[in-house]
């Protein structure tokens, strides 16, 4: 845009928000506004600025836009390789989206250390849209693994009573799992002499060495989706966190493994991936049904939400390796619009949560005669959360439940009961919280959403209903990159083939 | 005629001698009968042995080129021991310049530790340029009997005698091991030069089982000279018994020297027994790691912790080591040089850890100090992930060149154990982070504000550690450029 290279301008503009508000003497309460206010700027203008991937990405190629490469490591031959495809700039938008969000969402439920919240949360969204825009492994790497900084502080710091805890096991679960990942990445490397990841995509592995590559890279990304049974750090991370700080684990967080799965194991490892696919299978089949049992028992709302998006992510895994069209894109749209529901929905909670300082479900009843409008607001999410006709969620499962349908009718009639018991255990919730008497004296004392908090929702609420609505815009622009992503894979499954056919 | 040497190789060490007994005169000369006098004294030995190791620093460079062999053999002059010397003399200033605020707050301050300082560092340069047996011994000696002083430099206190005592018996004891493996050597190669050993074993089918016994001795003492499990006994007790300042300068720069010894002497004259020491650097990297990683996890006392810490990195840079080519050669030097600035920005922190007078080492102090000293508190955050090797830190790039080396020589399964092994040596970095933003600060908070000399140093220590991934190619360039002399 005017020569301005746009994807370095979006992964550092916050940094530079943040160097200003370290510049700022926060002590007192001006201070602390002056600080809020410096975050939303620079997150809104951030948000601002990204709506030119948008506009202007060509939803005609496959090959990656917006390209930018500078010699970094030469002698390595490591360069800062960004650029964007059908399958991440849709990601990049939602991380942008979400983080002044986050920013409003936290304007009066922090009060301490203000300064270094908004501080955290601007570097975690410079390394969540460098992730996504990384062309070269270890810039992918170092974005990937720096998100923990922020997110450890975030947690911990600001979260709730077991906060050590979560934050210790979010950090050493990834961590262990990133760092398979990172031997995996120098194997690579070592073999092809390049971490570029176009080139690293053309790049076959001999099938031996894929299926070592594959589990390495998949202790990480299984960590991060996270898959039955290493997902036992999400519920923790979910309930310490504060509301902001799980709206964008939730929201974009998880979206690193399903990403990482279509970025590396699918294109780099085709062989791999189709013989591991029926753990996938196995792990998503467990995540969908296991982990909504356990969302129906659930006492605190967080940790129902956190099982729900465990299970919600079992059918992105499933879709993705389902290997289909409408599998692949199912699955993409499924994160996409989980990216937004479940924000939306950690938002709910945080809105009570501000008022009534507890997520205890039972402590709440009969919101609707108190608080007409955020009932209204949570019917919608919860709906989308089930996958109502009309909302994002919908358009989501159904592509996934498709593609499984193609490819093994079984699996898919195993995942889509994932559908009917999310409609159990969110519906339950709703009558809980929502319907009911109102009959405890302080739920009585509640006000309903005030203007901050409407603005919060507006954005969630309309992108909820487009994508369920009119779905075409966002499925064009990743069509291609799908299409062509699944050729390549097809292209290589049939080249081995011929050569165990060649060699028989 | 007499042919006269050429000392232009040898002019840092020759300079840093003279600069060393100079200061000594100084010292000795200087009228320090009443407290004044003696602050007056250690202060300008100080200031002028901080100078000195800067002037040092720059005779390197001005003889830093090719590779220029004198003194009979005795003394090498290559870009691998410039790079490693420059690293020393960094460590060796920066800890000198951290010290003397430390000493003055004890009442300990004496113009001797500059002195020893720089003897010391005369020491490791030596070692570094050693092109002998006996020139190694002679530069290792001189180093370690400067660093016995120096462990109990703090001589009201027993932890402090008792861990330079410590140090001393222990040392003494892997010298004789080195000197014993260094006479077998000489046996039965017939030399002690390290070119004609390379000759020797170069034109041999088998190696000697003497020399390979002789071998083994000098690892072991080259082992317990960069505590490697298990050499590693003595560390921490000195570690955490040795005044601060000095426990930062053990830290860094005699590691360093040892280290590059370590890789000069397995890589040069015993390059052709590769096969016979891999195995052993294979593990003692492994025990080191994990030890490290494991034995860390439970101190309480910052100093044991940072004790264990580096005996946790020594393992990581012996991968390095035992991977034996070039790439695992850059890797170490890579790894040291930012080892060096991590720890000396650890170290200045935990010397500001003072309250109410006096100096405390638990890390439950630490509490709070996210509130109470921000920017102090960021900077050691900063190290903390730099040294688990969390990225976008410079600790990360030091990982990744060792892994990268020991992948490339498929050592899969050193490789994997590593990673695992600083996994879990995250814990307790993230330990030292949580005690600072996730706890409440205690009573009282630790002093403010800091001395300047500290301040500075974690300042320059911790934005180098922060922002060296925009700039990494330098450093690297040069640490391939020295690592490929060594073959």
């Amino acid at each position: 845009m005017f020569g301005i290279p746009i994807l370095s301008t979006l992964i550092f503009l916050p940094l530079v928000g943040a160097a200003f508000i370290l510049a700022i003497d926060a002590t007192d309460e001006p201070g602390k506004r002056s600080a809020r206010r410096v975050a939303l700027w620079t997150s809104s203008v951030t948000f601002l600025l990204s709506l030119f991937l948008w506009f202007s990405f060509d939803t005609s190629t496959a090959e990656f836009q917006f390209v930018e490469k500078a010699e970094w490591i030469p002698t390595y031959n490591i360069n800062y390789h960004l650029g964007l495809d059908g399958i991440s700039v849709l990601f990049v938008l939602l991380t942008t989206l979400l983080t002044p969000i986050c920013v409003l969402a936290s304007w009066e439920s922090i009060k301490e250390r203000v300064k270094e919240y908004m501080i955290a949360f601007l570097v975690l969204e410079t390394m969540m849209v460098g992730m996504f825009s990384a062309l070269d492994m270890v810039v992918f790497y170092i974005f990937f693994e720096g998100v923990l900084i922020p997110m450890f502080l975030i947690i911990g710091v600001w979260g709730g009573p077991r906060r050590v805890y979560a934050s210790y096991k979010l950090f050493l679960y990834t961590l262990l799992g990133s760092v398979l990942m990172l031997l995996a990445m120098l194997v690579m490397y070592d073999q092809a002499g390049t971490t570029d990841i176009p080139t690293l995509m053309a790049t076959r592995f001999a099938p031996d060495l894929q299926t070592w590559l594959w589990l390495a890279f998949f202790a990480s990304f299984a960590v991060k989706v996270p898959m039955w049974p290493v997902h036992t750090w999400l519920p923790d991370a979910h309930v310490e966190a504060p509301t902001a700080g799980s709206v964008i684990l939730a929201g974009v967080l998880l979206k690193f493994g399903g990403y990482g799965f279509l970025r590396f194991s699918l294109p780099m490892f085709p062989d791999a991936s189709v013989y591991f696919t029926p753990l996938i299978y196995g792990l998503s089949i467990m995540a969908v049904i296991y982990t909504s049992l356990v969302a129906l028992v659930q006492s605190d709302m967080k940790k129902l939400i956190a099982y729900s998006s465990i299970a919600h992510m079992g059918f992105v895994t499933a879709g993705t390796f389902s290997l289909t069209i409408q599998g692949v894109e199912g699955a993409i749209y499924q994160m996409l619009s989980h990216g937004v529901v479940s924000a939306a929905l950690f938002l709910i909670v945080g809105v009570i949560y501000d008022r009534l300082h507890t997520r205890e479900i039972s402590a709440y009843g009969g919101l609707v005669h108190r608080m007409p409008g955020y009932a209204l607001v949570f019917m919608l999410f919860m709906m989308a959360s089930v996958g109502l006709p009309g909302t994002g969620g919908f358009v989501g499962e159904l592509l996934v439940l498709m593609g499984l349908f193609k490819a093994n009718t079984w699996v898919a009639a195993l995942v889509a009961t994932g559908v009917v018991l999310g409609a159990a255990y969110m519906l339950y919730l709703y009558r809980r919280v929502v319907f009911g008497a109102l009959e405890k004296e302080e739920v009585k004392k509640m006000l309903d959403m005030n203007r901050r908090e409407w603005v919060v929702f507006a954005p969630l609420i309309i992108l909820t209903l487009w994508m369920g609505v009119y779905p075409v815009p966002f499925l064009d622009m990743m069509h291609v990159s799908v299409e062509n992503l699944l050729g390549q894979v097809q292209l290589a499954l049939d080249a081995s083939n011929s050569a165990v056919i060649a060699g028989q | 005629m007499v042919e006269l040497p050429n000392i232009a190789p040898a002019l840092p060490e020759i300079f840093l001698a003279l600069a060393g007994m100079t200061l000594l005169m100084v010292g000795v000369f200087h009228k320090a009968e009443t407290p004044d006098g003696v602050t007056y004294a250690s202060r300008l030995t100080s200031g002028l042995g901080v100078l000195v190791l800067f002037l040092a620093l720059l005779l390197v460079f001005a003889v830093s080129g090719g590779t220029m062999i004198e003194f009979e053999n005795l003394f090498i002059s290559d870009p691998f021991s410039s790079f490693v010397k420059v690293l020393i003399l960094i460590a060796a200033a920066m800890s000198l310049i951290l010290a003397q605020n430390w000493m003055e707050y004890q009442g300990v301050h004496r113009f001797e530790y500059a002195v020893l300082v720089i003897f010391a560092t005369l020491g490791m340069l030596m070692m570094v340029s050693a092109n002998n047996l006996l020139s190694l011994y002679m530069g290792l000696e001189l180093q370690s009997l400067s660093l016995y002083v120096m462990a109990a430099f703090y001589r009201d206190d027993t932890r402090s005698t008792e861990a330079g005592l410590k140090y001393f018996v222990l040392g003494a004891l892997a010298s004789g091991f080195l000197l014993y493996g260094s006479s077998l050597v000489y046996g039965f190669s017939g030399t002690t030069d390290f070119n004609a050993i390379a000759e020797t074993l170069k034109g041999q089918e088998q190696a000697s089982f003497g020399l390979v016994i002789g071998l083994v001795f000098v690892m072991a003492g080259l082992a317990f000279k960069v505590s490697a499990v298990p050499f590693h006994m003595w560390t921490p007790d000195v570690y955490e018994g040795a005044p601060t300042p000095v426990t930062a300068f053990f830290a860094v720069a005699p590691k360093v020297a040892a280290i590059a010894l370590f890789l000069r002497v397995m890589v040069g004259p015993f390059g052709d027994l590769a096969d016979q020491w891999q195995q052993i650097v294979v593990l003692l990297s492994i025990l080191s790691m994990g030890l490290g990683a494991f034995a860390a996890i439970a101190q309480s006392n910052i100093k044991r912790m940072m004790a264990y810490s580096s005996i946790g990195h020594v393992g990581y840079a012996l991968i390095g080591l035992a991977v034996g080519n070039e790439a695992g050669v850059t890797g170490v030097l890579v790894y040291m040089a930012i080892y060096v600035f991590m720890n000396v920005g650890a170290f200045a922190c935990i010397m500001a850890m003072r309250r109410g007078g006096r100096l405390v080492e638990g890390i439950n102090e630490l509490s709070g100090l996210g509130k109470t000293h921000p920017a102090l508190a960021a900077a050691l955050t900063i190290f903390m992930f730099s040294m688990a090797g969390i990225p976008p830190m410079a600790g990360f790039f030091g990982k990744l060149y060792i892994f990268l080396a020991a992948i490339e020589a498929e050592l899969y399964t050193l490789a994997i154990l590593g990673v695992l092994a600083s996994v879990v040596s995250a814990y307790y970095y993230l330990r030292i982070i949580k005690v600072m933003y996730f706890d409440e600060p205690g009573i009282e908070p630790l002093e403010s504000p800091l001395p300047r000399s500290i301040s500075g140093v974690v300042a320059v220590t911790s934005l180098l550690v922060l922002f060296f991934f925009f700039f990494p190619s330098p450093l690297i360039n040069w640490a391939g450029a020295a690592a490929l002399t060594l073959f």
